[in-house]
C-alpha cells in the first residue's frame, strides 16, 4: 500500500495516512499484541481470584481444572462467568469502538457516546415490557435491531459522509437523551419491568451466568471476524473514497459490513451486560499510540487490551466498595470520562 | 422610528422600547401558563372546575378545596412555573455568552454536577429539602469552576465547549449511578424520582428556595440584558460602547449556574427546557438577541405544559416530567441538528 496516491484525508487527527510498512515492525507488533495477549491472561486470573474470599494464583488453577478442588463451585458458578462475560463484551466493545472511529473517522467515536448502546437497551426494554420477552436469546435480537438502527440514525443525523466528530457527538447526545428518557417512561409505566432493568441499566456483570456467555459468544465471535476481516477495506476508506476504489475496495459496502460489525457487536454487549460508556473510546486511542493506524494491527490489539481495561474497571470496582460492589458501568464512566475530557481539551476535534 | 417593529413609550424623564410582537408573545406565553396551571389545579383524583379553581386562588370555596388547591396543587404548579423561567432563563444566558445555540446548562453539564450535589445530600448525609438545595447549589457551582478550569484558558467559545459539557455531564452521569446504587433502599426510590426530573408531591418547601433566589437573580440577569446584547457582538465591540465586559460576564455566568442550580434542586434534572425555550422565543418573537423576558414566559409555559401532559398521557398512570421534556426535547435537538446544519451554522 505504500505507493498508492494520498487523497485529502478530511479529519486529519482521527486517520493519519498509513505508514509503509516493515518486516521489522511487523515483529515488533507480535511480540506486542503476544505481551498483551499475556497481560489478558493475569487480569482473567485476578478476575477469577479476587472476591469475597480471596483465593491465590495456585487456587484459581485448582478450582478451574479440578473438580474435587474446594474452590471449584465457587469459580465455576460464580467468577469464571463473570470474568468470561466481561472479557467477552469488553471485547466486543473495544472492536466496535475501533470500528467505529475508522469508519466515522471521528476520535470521539464510542457506541456509548454515540447513542448505539442507548438504541439496543431501548429496544430491549422494549422487548421486556411489551412483548413480554425475558431471556438472553429472546432479547439480544432486539439489542441488534436497536443498535443497528441507531447507528444508522446517529449517522444521518450527524451529517452523513460531512460528519464532523462534533456533529457526531452532539447527534449521539440527543438520540442519547431521547431514549433515556423513553427507557425511564417505560420502567416506571411498568413496575416489574424497573425491578429487572434498574441494574442492567447502570451496566453491570454482577448477575452474570455461564448461559448468557454461551449465548454471547457466538455474535461476538462472528462481529469479531467480520470486524478483523475489514481492517484492509478500512484502512482503504481512511484514504478517501477515491482511492479505496482504485484498490478495489467498494466503499458502500466497506461502510454497511463495518455498521453490521458495530450492530452486532454493540448489541450482544449491550444485550449481557447493559450500556457500558467510554471503553470503546479510549482503546483505540492507546492502541494506535503502540501499533500506529494500520487497523489490521490496531484492531486485533483493541480486541485484546479492551477487555484487560474492561476486567481492570470491574476488579477495581469491587476492590473499592467491598463487601459490596460498585458496577462496572459506572467505573468506566468514572475512570474513562476524564480521557475524553482530556481528548477533547488536547486535540483540534472540535474547530467549528 | 428607524426600526418598524420597535415601539417607544415615554412617560416624563422614562423611556421603554418595546416590540410589539415580543410583547405579544410574552402575553401568549403567559397566558398559556396560567391556562394550564388552572387546568393542573383542577386536574387529578379530586376535580374541581377551573371557575372553582379561581376561587379557591382567591381564597373563596369550600374548606375542602382550599385545603386541596394551596397545600396541595398550586405549590407544585408553581415550581413547575419557577422551574421552567429559571431554567430557561439560565439558557438564554448561557446560549447568548457562549454564542453557541447548544450552550445549555444541561448539556454542558451544570444539571447534572447539580443532581451529584442533591444526590450526595441524600444518599450520604440523609437529609431533608433545605441541605439537598445546599446540595444542588453546591454541585452546580463546583462543575461551573470544574468547567471553567478545563476551559481555562482558550474560553467559552466553539464547540470544545459543548463536547467537554459532554464529557463532563457522562461522568457525572456515572457518578450519579453509583450513588442511586449506593442509596439505601427507602432513598433510593426518593432518588430515581428525582433523578428523572419530577414534579410529583412537590410542596412550598422546594418551590419557596427557588422563589428567594429568582427574587434576588432575575433582576440581576434582566439588568444586564442590554450588556449582554452588546456582547453578543464581540467583547471588542461591547467594550468600546463602555460594556464593563468581565464583570458582566461574571456576574452572569454565576446567576445562569445558580438558576440552573436551584431549578434542579427544586425539581431535579429537568432536560432540554434550558436549550428549547430561548429558541422557541426567538423563533417566535423574531428578534434578535437574548430575548430574556419572553424566553423566561416561554420556559414556564413549556414546564407546566410538559407536566401537564405528563400526568394525561397514560390514564391512571403519571410520568415525571423530565421524562416528557426529555423525549420532546431530544426530538427536537435532533431537528436542529438537522436544520442548522442544512442552514450551514454547524
Amino acid at each position: 500500500m505504500s505507493d498508492l496516491p494520498r487523497a485529502e484525508v478530511d479529519a486529519p487527527a482521527a486517520q493519519p495516512p498509513p505508514v509503509r510498512p516493515s518486516y521489522g515492525r511487523n515483529a515488533t507488533r507480535t511480540i506486542g499484541l503476544l505481551c498483551a495477549l499475556l497481560v489478558l491472561v493475569l487480569v482473567l486470573a485476578a478476575s477469577i481470584a479476587i472476591g469475597a474470599r480471596q483465593l491465590t494464583l495456585i487456587e484459581v488453577w485448582n478450582g478451574l481444572v479440578d473438580s474435587g478442588s474446594a474452590d471449584y463451585s465457587v469459580v465455576h458458578e460464580m467468577r469464571l462467568p463473570r470474568t468470561l462475560l466481561g472479557a467477552v463484551a469488553g471485547a466486543a466493545l473495544g472492536l466496535a469502538g475501533g470500528v467505529m472511529q475508522a469508519l466515522t473517522r471521528n476520535p470521539l467515536g464510542d457506541p456509548g457516546i454515540l447513542g448505539i448502546n442507548a438504541g439496543a437497551s431501548a429496544a430491549v426494554v422494549s422487548a421486556i415490557a411489551f412483548l413480554g420477552v425475558s431471556t438472553f436469546p429472546g432479547y439480544v435480537w432486539f439489542a441488534f435491531a436497536g443498535a443497528a438502527v441507531l447507528s444508522v440514525l446517529v449517522y444521518i443525523v450527524g451529517g452523513g459522509r460531512g460528519a464532523t466528530p462534533a456533529r457526531l457527538a452532539l447527534a449521539g447526545t440527543a438520540l442519547n437523551a431521547a431514549l433515556y428518557s423513553y427507557l425511564n417512561a417505560v420502567q416506571l409505566l411498568d413496575t416489574a419491568s424497573l425491578d429487572r432493568m434498574r441494574f442492567w441499566t447502570v451496566g453491570s456483570l454482577a448477575s452474570s451466568e455461564m448461559g448468557t456467555v454461551a449465548q454471547l459468544a457466538p455474535f461476538v465471535a462472528i462481529g469479531t471476524l467480520l470486524a478483523l476481516a475489514l481492517g484492509r477495506p478500512l484502512n482503504a476508506l481512511g484514504l478517501g473514497d477515491d482511492a479505496a476504489r482504485a484498490i478495489g475496495v467498494n466503499p458502500a459496502w466497506a461502510r454497511a459490513l463495518g455498521m453490521l460489525a458495530v450492530a452486532l457487536l454493540c448489541g450482544a454487549a449491550t444485550a449481557a451486560c447493559g450500556p457500558i460508556v467510554f471503553v470503546g473510546l479510549a482503546v483505540p486511542h492507546l492502541v494506535r499510540a503502540v501499533t500506529g493506524p494500520d487497523l489490521r494491527w490496531a484492531l486485533p490489539y483493541c480486541a485484546v487490551l479492551a477487555p484487560v481495561l474492561f476486567l481492570g474497571a470491574d476488579i477495581l470496582g469491587r476492590l473499592l466498595a467491598r463487601p459490596g460492589e460498585i458496577q462496572v458501568g459506572v467505573m468506566t464512566a468514572i475512570l474513562v470520562g476524564p480521557f475524553f475530557v482530556y481528548l477533547v481539551r488536547r486535540r483540534r476535534v472540535a474547530r467549528a | 422610528m428607524s426600526q418598524p417593529n420597535i415601539n417607544v413609550v415615554r412617560v416624563g424623564e422614562w423611556s421603554a422600547r418595546f416590540r410589539p410582537r415580543a410583547l405579544a408573545v410574552v402575553a401568549g406565553c403567559s397566558l398559556v401558563a396560567v391556562a394550564l396551571g388552572v387546568l393542573a389545579i383542577g386536574a387529578g383524583a379530586y376535580p374541581m372546575s377551573p371557575s372553582e379553581v379561581v376561587r379557591a386562588l382567591g381564597g373563596a370555596g369550600s374548606a375542602a378545596d382550599l385545603v386541596i388547591v394551596h397545600d396541595v396543587r398550586l405549590p407544585r404548579v408553581a415550581t413547575a412555573l419557577l422551574v421552567g423561567s429559571a431554567l430557561a432563563l439560565s439558557g438564554a444566558v448561557f446560549q447568548t455568552l457562549t454564542r453557541n445555540p447548544l450552550g445549555s446548562p444541561d448539556i454542558l453539564g451544570f444539571t447534572q454536577g447539580a443532581t451529584t450535589g442533591a444526590m450526595t445530600v441524600i444518599v450520604v448525609i440523609g437529609a431533608g429539602t433545605a441541605a439537598l438545595s445546599v446540595g444542588a447549589v453546591v454541585g452546580g457551582v463546583l462543575t461551573g469552576v470544574l468547567m471553567y478550569a478545563l476551559l481555562w484558558p482558550r474560553g467559552l467559545h466553539g464547540y470544545r465547549l459543548v463536547l467537554l459539557g459532554i464529557g463532563v455531564a457522562a461522568i457525572l452521569t456515572g457518578v450519579n449511578g453509583y450513588l442511586l446504587t449506593r442509596a439505601e433502599i427507602v432513598d433510593a426510590a426518593r432518588a430515581v424520582l428525582w433523578l428523572t426530573g419530577s414534579l410529583a408531591g412537590r410542596g412550598w418547601d422546594d418551590a419557596v428556595p427557588l422563589l428567594v433566589a429568582m427574587v434576588v437573580l432575575v433582576p440581576v440577569v434582566l439588568g444586564c440584558e442590554r450588556a449582554l446584547r452588546m456582547m453578543e457582538m464581540g467583547d471588542d465591540a461591547a467594550l468600546s460602547l463602555g460594556v464593563r465586559v468581565e464583570r458582566v460576564r461574571l456576574a452572569l455566568l454565576t446567576s445562569a449556574v445558580l438558576l440552573a442550580s436551584f431549578a434542579a434542586a427544586a425539581a431535579g434534572p429537568v432536560l432540554f427546557v434550558a436549550l428549547t425555550a430561548p429558541h422557541l422565543a426567538r423563533r417566535l418573537t423574531r428578534a434578535p438577541g437574548p430575548n430574556l423576558v419572553a424566553t423566561l414566559c416561554m420556559g414556564a409555559a413549556l414546564l407546566v405544559t410538559a407536566d401537564w401532559l405528563a400526568q394525561r398521557a397514560f390514564p391512571g398512570r403519571e410520568l415525571p416530567v423530565g421524562v416528557v421534556t426529555g423525549l420532546l426535547g431530544g426530538g427536537y435537538l435532533v431537528w436542529l441538528l438537522i436544520a442548522e446544519r442544512r442552514a450551514g451554522r454547524i
